[in-house]
């Protein structure tokens, strides 16, 4: 120990002054120390060089005794101003406490920064070095980033090795070791961590523990990373984690190395306070993340392409660019029967974000489900509509089911509009004409009425279902005007004969470019094309997109 | 990668043809929109031996330049430069389910390719996807204009090696800034590539990004030599304390007005501009637009010579559209006044009249 033994440790219960980032320490009502924080504890230590002061003082100097004992009888004591030849001028912040003790708090011009640690000679133990650590350690949400990073900064800066060791699952024990300038490396072992003194209670996470010596010889070799010889010393250290257990950090020194003293254990423990809470973080995080992932799968607009020697595309732009999901959906559900029907179709339900797109599930899910009865549109709405009206939720839908067929070289689409945008045919020619199909919104009234359409596309014709998000995006030279379905027609007479997923693009790149950085509503489009003579069949067919 | 073709391909009976030759056969099927032609060239040089990689980068890459280049220049619509693009995208997705695209063993790591952003030109990211899936990279491909929130949550979910950032054009590069610094701030570094980090990669480097690639097959090399992880993390204000004074937010935050004042003044100097149609209005909105946007970008990278170039390239597109020279010329000049308490802005302004010395600012 580097501190004389007068002084008490910290205690059960003030544990936490170890970390304070200034001295604080506690005194009882009689003036003796109770626990003081080890910078206080170099504040309050009489002079190694007795030239400057009295060597045989008290464990607290007569200074503060004075200031505490007169605030003990009775008598109002604010701040003591103190100079100090180690931390200059320091200021000393009473708080008292109901059963008659007094915390007291030291402020230095500079934060007092020559009695806390390591500042004397920029050692392992830093405060510009801890910093940078933290930020290291919080800047990635990703657990293994965050052990990988702990591992190579503790074993740069802490230790000749370190081991951070990840609470155990099943019988397999993860770790990520580094050695002083090296990459971690991920590894696991089937192993008891009760083989390793005190490694068991540091991965339960709780109660806390502090860190702990173990005798060199006891360590297991699988805890030793390769090329670090004979083991000198090892120190374990809990990550705490914030109601999560966040593993323990493993510090190893050669043989050369020496032990790690009082500094360097409170530094140590300092950088597992940010390494664990960083991975209780990341634990939170993830876990979050996939049970994210997992229900928006389903809920994520589906990837289309050729179906039956019909080309389908959809493109979808959620009202906020962070969500992947909204209030729009589209779907293709190929025909039980070769040469069946196709059934696509492509909604809005009223709202947006996540809500709007829990109702979409439901409504894909319906229409799904009715699929059986889908060469009757009328029928079909029909059944949603009640099912919308008798649901608990408040939300209703528009929406066009396109029924689909490929004959001979033609494609036949029958389409019905329930209050929804009529879809735009796109003619060879570059003509660009609304459908005349017309509907009811489903949800509200208690019958669903629509008027089907039915158009015949010749090879390298298109029929366009869009969202009201496309036509009604805001933005343009002013930024309020809207994009309107004049715009569209015009972009989609260009569009003449181009393949259904660049038809898609073109329109989601025009909206996108009109509204610039404003906000928009969802916005989808699908395209349902007559594939061009010499035309390509092709399925998925992208790269490994991330789901 | 679950591409597959029904269509049946060509026999190839010759030779196969050297890739420039195919290049040439492969534009006129593309162009002719006749997707079956071009997947049967392709898929035919790739049976008669040509190496994939070679077929994506010596074949299909100066295919994909060739398109944008003769869309510059005006000899293709933007329409048709939509179209062939899509069709040359086909063609890729039928080779990368071919046997001969098998993955190389053993495994490399784990790479992310993304577009910037606003960037809507997702080829070129992936030809680099495909190359690098071919050499054993496990890649995830996020595609075209991919929302920098997106990306960030991706690489944190993923943790890969490297993200492979592209954006062609340089309106791009604040967006690019944003997700460079995030993506090291997630520890993840980034190469990045694409014609808007300048032909030397000069934008690059100046936006931190730690490797820069001229094309898919230099980027893949030097992703196989692995990127040291990026150093502790930084502000995007730390690469760019030009910033600090504001001028690019308030340029960019005032694009609108500043496009609404110059049309006004251009009303109110040529008459004929207080004629124009609805749709001539539209199209010199958006030229307006552009060049306050290249002012912006110029003033986020402190580079005039970037807004010089745009100029340059503005300049001979107005001049195919018969759209005379001293219209742009006194849109410097009511821009930079307008813009006249904003020293940096009026500085870029000068500069890029210099040249042609088109008179000083009122």
């Amino acid at each position: 120990m580097a501190f004389p033994p007068i002084f008490p440790p910290a205690t059960a219960g003030a544990e936490f002054l170890t970390g304070s980032p200034y001295p604080v320490a506690v005194l009882d009502p009689a003036g003796g120390l109770r626990h003081a924080s080890p910078a206080a504890r170099r504040l309050l230590a009489p002079p190694a060089d007795p030239q400057h002061g009295d060597a045989t003082a008290g464990p607290v100097p007569a200074w503060l005794r004075r200031a505490h004992l007169r605030l003990a009888g009775g008598g109002r004591t604010g701040v003591v101003r103190h100079s100090d030849p180690l931390a200059g001028t320091v200021e000393a912040h009473p708080s008292p406490q109901a059963d008659g003790s007094v915390v007291w708090w030291f402020v230095g011009a500079d934060g007092c920064s020559a009695v806390l640690p390591g500042t004397a000679g920029g050692g392992p133990c830093d405060w510009e070095l801890l910093t940078r650590l933290s930020g290291l350690l919080l800047s990635s949400l990703n657990v293994d980033r965050i052990l990988e990073t702990a591992a190579r900064q503790a074993a740069l800066h802490l230790a000749d090795a370190a081991v951070v060791v990840s609470p155990p699952r099943g019988r397999t024990l993860r770790f990520v070791s580094a050695l002083g300038g090296g990459d971690p490396v991920h590894r696991q072992v089937r192993a008891d961590p009760a083989e390793v003194p005190g490694l068991a209670e540091a991965l339960r996470g709780f109660p806390p523990v502090p860190s702990r010596w173990i005798d060199p010889s006891a360590t297991p070799d699988w805890l030793v990373p390769e090329g670090l010889g004979r083991v000198g010393s090892v120190v374990v250290t809990p990550l705490p984690g914030h109601g999560v257990p966040a593993g323990a950090l493993v510090l190893l020194r050669g043989a050369a190395g020496g032990g790690f003293d009082a500094d360097e254990e409170v530094f140590a423990r300092m950088f597992a306070a940010r390494a664990g809470a960083a991975v209780s973080a990341a634990v939170m995080y993830s876990d979050q993340a996939s049970v994210t992932d997992l229900l928006m799968r389903e809920l994520l607009p589906p990837r289309l392409a050729h179906l039956n020697g019909v080309d389908f595309a959809g493109g979808y732009r959620a009202s906020v660019d962070r969500d992947r999901i909204g209030g729009d959906f589209y779907d293709v559900h190929p025909s039980a029967e070769p040469d069946g029907e196709a059934l696509a179709l492509l909604g809005d339900v009223s709202g947006k974000g996540l809500e709007a797109a829990v109702m979409t599930g439901k409504v894909r899910n319906t229409l799904h489900a009715l699929l059986p009865l889908a060469d009757d549109h009328q029928r079909v709405l029909q059944l949603l509509n009640r099912a919308l009206l008798t649901s608990h939720h408040t939300r209703f839908a528009s929406l066009v089911l396109a029924s689909v067929r490929r004959e001979g070289e033609r494609v036949r689409v029958r389409l019905s509009a329930a209050g929804h945008p009529a879809p735009m045919v796109v003619r060879a020619d570059g003509r660009v004409t609304p459908s005349s199909t017309l509907g009811s919104i489903v949800g509200v009234l208690p019958e669903a009425t629509t008027r089907t359409d039915t158009v015949l596309l010749d090879p390298g014709e298109a029929c366009v279902l869009y969202s009201d998000g496309i036509t009604e995006a805001r933005g343009g030279p002013t930024g309020r005007e809207q994009f309107g379905d004049h715009r569209l027609q015009q972009a989609l007479g260009e569009c003449a004969g181009m393949p259904a997923e660049a038809i898609v693009e073109r329109v989601q790149m025009l909206a996108s470019q009109w509204i610039r950085d404003g906000r928009h509503d969802d916005m989808a489009v699908m395209v349902i094309a007559a594939p061009p003579r010499g035309h390509l069949a092709l399925v998925g067919g992208r790269p490994g997109r991330a789901a | 990668m679950s591409a597959q073709q029904t269509a049946a391909p060509a026999r190839l009976p010759v030779p196969v043809p050297s890739p420039a030759d195919l290049t040439d056969r492969l534009w006129t099927a593309v162009l002719a929109g006749d997707q079956t032609a071009a997947a049967a060239l392709a898929v035919g040089a790739l049976e008669s031996g040509l190496a994939p990689e070679a077929l994506l980068l010596d074949v299909i890459a100066p295919l994909q330049a060739r398109i944008g280049r003769e869309w510059a220049a005006d000899r293709i619509s933007v329409v048709q430069e939509h179209a062939a693009t899509a069709v040359t995208d086909r063609v890729v997705g039928v080779l990368a389910g071919h046997p001969a695209f098998a993955p190389a063993v053993p495994a490399r790591g784990r790479v992310t390719v993304a577009c910037v952003d606003g960037e809507w030109h997702a080829f070129p990211a992936r030809l680099l996807a495909e190359v690098l899936t071919l050499r054993g990279w496990r890649v995830d491909y996020l595609g075209a204009q991919c929302p920098t929130p997106h990306l960030i949550a991706h690489l944190h979910r993923t943790a890969p090696d490297a993200l492979a950032l592209s954006a062609s054009l340089a309106a791009r590069l604040p967006a690019a800034h944003a997700a460079i610094t995030a993506a090291q701030a997630a520890g993840v570094p980034v190469i990045a590539g694409g014609a808007a980090f300048g032909a030397d990669g000069r934008y690059a480097y100046l936006l931190g990004a730690d490797a820069w690639a001229a094309d898919a097959r230099s980027a893949a090399d030097r992703l196989a030599g692995g990127l040291p992880a990026p150093a502790s993390p930084h502000l995007p204000v730390d690469d760019l304390p030009h910033l600090v004074d504001q001028e690019y937010t308030l340029v960019s935050r005032s694009s609108r007005q500043l496009v609404a004042a110059v049309l006004a003044a251009l009303e109110r100097e040529f008459p004929p501009v207080r004629n124009y149609t609805e749709l001539q209005r539209e199209h010199t909105l958006d030229d307006l637009g552009h060049i306050v946007e290249y002012l912006a970008v110029a003033l986020y990278t402190g580079d005039p010579a970037l807004f010089a170039d745009f100029l340059a390239w503005t300049g001979e597109v107005l001049a195919a559209r018969s759209v005379p020279d001293a219209f742009l010329a006194f849109s410097l000049r009511v821009l930079a006044d307008e813009l006249r308490d904003l020293p940096r802005s009026v500085a870029v302004l000068t500069a890029a009249r210099q040249p042609s010395d088109l008179g000083s600012p009122s």
